[in-house]
């Protein structure tokens, strides 16, 4: 049976029919594209008429975020920015440091009787003015219970100070860059890294195992996928192991499962040769809707954390130099076993030192063949300059850009960590097309919301969190922003042949969008309203998905 | 309290041969119940025979000695070791070729019911100095260096003994008054690595890379006595953000006095003989106030003078 679908527009990202009228899908597939005359040809068909005022384009793709987007939903939202849980409620931003005590407090309030830990995520002190949120702040809401904050970044967690007792950090003479000391020399309560983070993460709910397969979680993050758009997503940082693999299976799988989901498998805890194995036997796993294989490489840390590996003149701010996270071996011998077997890996790469690095290391690999459509891409690689985006292009690698820090965290960028002029070219998206380097924009939720259109309008309009332009001649336009979260993602993901664009063959996967993001001003583009997916031709309303 | 487990930390730069040391270590447990954590056991291949069992993140050896990979969550790893009955005698940590031993020493730290003895940084005798100029990984290997207490010159056999005085040369500037060692197939004694007395002071400016370009520094060599103390608060106040020396104080012993993450701590100076006395202060470039610094080392060089109060009665 087929069904054609007129729309108000419907924006292909085909160029050789970008505008068409009606959409024709069979069998999850796309049929035919065009006016409804053109579509006679396919004979009978079933006019369902519910996306005629509205405009379809290709389902997002969204190449790089984690679905702990979806766990997070199960603690309390104590962001700046307003944000849109899974059901579709609201939760309006935590201004100051008060209103984020506030809300614990309500959520204290209401599972009285309770000795259990108040969790809460997305807290961002950077907004707000005075030392940030220490365990003085969060014992006004409760001695007795464990509290924790996770931060935006995901590289702090602020506690209280029954956390830090249960802990045994409720103490003097610690010296740890990651545990900073108030006057009386006991710790602030504002965690850094991995290591005092995993140490008090237990009794503040925050359980590593716990947060890494979770089947409520992936369920609301298919949620949240119909609500932004997004019909492709990724889980970018998996250990994947074999329970993981099998619930993230069954799951996914489920009739009204919304949304794909690429895991790339992190290089962690084995060697390259025993990666690129696993990642060969997961390949054999994969389904329609979890596509296994991939590899994910981190090479530095973050930039706003200070561990992301920078060229000269380094940090804005004089703090030391970053981490590398892998040894350069590793990082040659990964990649050349990866394209001996036709394998994608995507590399984590911050800083432009840490963007050097991968280029060399991936021409030493490449040792002067040339292997065709590799699709290797570096992940962030925010700090890249011109002369780095030309050796990706002649490397073949393609680049996914974060393009939302310009609005989260440019202003810290351009104060603190890398300066005006860096901050300016950070996400350099149009010095990546120049170069004619493939290239997507991404919003590493949970790290920023899980919400292509809002990246589209940042890659757009650069513009940070208190209004400022930061880098005029780095703005895209629409439609180049626009296919970096289509098209672009596909092509870095090697799914561009199913996915991406609305054309006779492809996956019949819409956003299907309440405002045509082409009419809509540029400043208005993260207004455009979305009314929720098709995905493989089933239709995915969001205000449904509850 | 029970008293801690005893950790040797072991680091150094991918092929310096730390994982051959800790396959000897292994070799020659002499009856203690060793924990080997190692980040994948991809890198340490135990010979069969040793094993007893094999889960998927622990392998047990004959003898009681196991092994462990972290991979991530070295923290975890080590709060499930402490739960272990029995607890191990030792646990011996073998970083990732790019890991800051300091780092994990002062995560260690965390944990009360560990305590560090050893960091012993294994170094390629060969190739160690071609290392530490590289590009990348070069400020990454004179951080490794700066953290030891023991220095292991692996592949000793390899160096011509032309080269050997030169090394060492080196490695005086690059590990100052550490304690080195020679040898082949990472040969150490147990007791090397688990000796007393060897609780390392992660070196305080370990973490500063590049130090030049975002620090500066002020020396102070006094002429006699000082009111370590008083100057240890005043260089806060002049924000200091790192200083370490030895002083000889009022009352006519010799301190180390150490500022580090905005805290100084003043203890008696253990060494033996007639050390040179000084303090030098680090602050970030731009932000360290000589003037008052000077102003605060004079104060402190002639503290029996009565301090003029007559402002402020109510201190008198």
């Amino acid at each position: 049976m087929i069904t054609i679908y007129p729309a108000a527009r419907i924006l292909t990202m085909d160029e050789r029919r970008p505008i068409a009228s009606h959409v024709a899908v069979r069998d999850g597939r796309i049929v035919g594209v065009g006016e409804r005359e053109a579509l006679d040809r396919l004979g009978n068909a079933v006019i369902d008429a519910r996306f005629a005022q509205k405009v379809v384009m290709p389902g997002f793709v969204e190449a790089h975020c984690h679905i702990t987007e979806g766990t997070y939903w199960r603690y309390a939202y104590v962001g700046y920015f307003d944000r849109i849980d899974p059901l579709g409620r609201v939760w309006r931003g935590c201004e100051s440091v008060d209103a984020v005590i506030a809300r614990l407090a309500e959520l204290d309030s209401t599972s009285k009787g309770s000795d259990g830990p108040l969790s809460a995520w997305g807290l961002d002190t950077i907004h707000y003015t005075g030392s940030g949120c220490t365990r003085v702040d969060l014992d006004r809401v409760s001695k007795e219970r464990p509290i924790g904050a996770l931060h935006a970044s995901g590289h702090t967690l602020s506690v209280n100070s029954r956390a830090l007792q249960l802990a045994g950090l409720l103490r003097t003479g610690i010296d740890h860059p990651g545990v900073p000391l108030g006057d009386d020399g006991l710790p602030t309560g504002e965690l850094r890294g991995p290591e005092p983070m995993t140490l008090v993460g237990s009794h503040v709910g925050f359980d590593r195992n716990l947060l890494a397969c979770d089947e409520a979680g992936l369920r609301a993050f298919g949620r949240l996928c119909v609500r932004a758009g997004v019909t492709t997503a990724t889980d970018m940082a998996s250990l994947l192991a074999s329970e993981a693999v099998d619930l993230m299976r069954r799951v996914t799988g489920e009739p009204g499962f919304p949304v794909r989901i690429l895991c790339a498998r992190r290089l962690q805890g084995m060697p390259p040769a025993a990666l690129v194995a696993r990642a060969l036997e997961l390949r054999g796993f994969s389904t329609d809707r979890m596509r296994l294989g991939a590899i994910k490489i981190v090479v530095d840390g973050s930039i706003q954390g200070f561990t992301a590996r920078l060229l000269p003149p380094g940090y804005f701010n004089g703090a030391p130099n970053g981490l590398w996270y892998v040894t350069r071996e590793a990082l040659t011998e990964t990649f050349e076993l990866a394209l001996a077997n036709d394998l994608q890996v995507h590399t984590h790469a911050n800083g432009d030192e840490a963007i050097e690095l991968v280029l060399d290391c991936f021409e030493r690999a490449l040792d002067g063949r040339t292997v065709d459509d590799h699709r290797c891409t570096i992940q962030h690689a925010q700090l890249a300059g011109d002369g780095q985006f030309r050796r990706m292009r002649a490397l073949g690698l393609c680049v996914n850009l974060f393009a939302n820090h310009i609005f989260h965290w440019g202003e810290e960028h351009r104060a603190v960590t890398v300066g005006p002029e860096r901050a300016s070219r950070m996400n350099a998206c149009a010095s990546a097309l120049d170069a004619a380097v493939p290239m997507a924009i991404h919003t590493d939720a949970p790290v920023t919301p899980l919400r292509p259109l809002f990246g589209a309008w940042c890659a757009v309009n650069r513009q940070s969190a208190v209004g400022r332009i930061l880098g005029e001649t780095e703005r895209i336009g629409v439609a180049q922003a626009l296919r970096a979260i289509t098209l672009g993602p596909a092509y870095t993901l090697r799914l561009d042949d199913e996915i991406g664009s609305i054309e006779p063959g492809k996956r019949a996967d819409f956003a299907i969008l309440e405002d045509d993001p082409i009419q809509v001003s540029a400043a208005d583009l993260r207004n455009v309203r979305v009314w929720g997916t098709v995905q493989d031709g089933r239709v995915f309303p969001a205000g449904a998905a509850s | 309290m029970t008293t801690p487990i005893p950790v040797a930390v072991v680091g150094g730069y991918l092929g310096a041969g730390k994982t051959t040391l800790v396959n000897h270590v292994l070799r020659h447990a002499q009856g203690m119940r060793l924990a080997v954590l190692v980040n994948d056991f991809g890198s340490l291949p135990i010979d069969a025979g040793l094993i007893e069992s094999q889960a998927s993140d622990v392998i047990s050896l004959a003898g009681g000695c196991i092994c462990c990979s972290f991979g991530s969550d070295l923290m975890g790893t080590l709060m499930a070791l402490s739960d272990r009955v029995p607890v191990p005698d030792h646990v011996l940590i073998e970083t990732s070729g790019v890991a800051i031993p300091g780092s994990v020493v002062r995560s260690v730290a965390l944990l009360s019911s560990f305590r560090v003895r050893r960091v012993v940084v294994v170094v390629d005798a060969k190739s160690i100095i071609e290392q530490a100029a590289d590009r990348y990984v070069g400020s990454t290997i004179e951080r490794q260096l700066r953290d030891a207490n023991l220095v292991v010159l692996n592949k000793i056999d390899l160096v011509s003994t032309d080269a050997t005085e030169p090394l060492h040369a080196w490695l005086a500037f690059a590990a100052p008054g550490v304690e080195r060692r020679e040898t082949t197939h990472g040969m150490i004694p147990l007791e090397a690595l688990f000796a007393d007395g060897h609780n390392p002071q992660p070196r305080g400016l370990a973490e500063m890379d590049d130090a030049d370009a975002h620090f500066e520094s002020e020396a102070f060599v006094p002429d006699g006595p000082v009111d370590v103390a008083a100057l240890a608060g005043a260089l806060l106040a002049c924000d200091v953000v790192r200083a370490k020396g030895v002083l000889l104080d009022l009352d006519g012993a010799l301190k180390v006095l150490q500022v580090a993450s905005g805290r100084h701590v003043v203890t008696p100076c253990e060494r033996t003989g007639r050390p040179v006395t000084g303090l030098v202060c680090i602050a970030l470039r731009g932000r360290m106030d000589r003037a008052r610094l000077r102003d605060a080392f004079a104060l402190a060089m002639r503290p029996a003078m009565p301090r003029r109060l007559s402002h402020d009665p109510g201190l008198s």
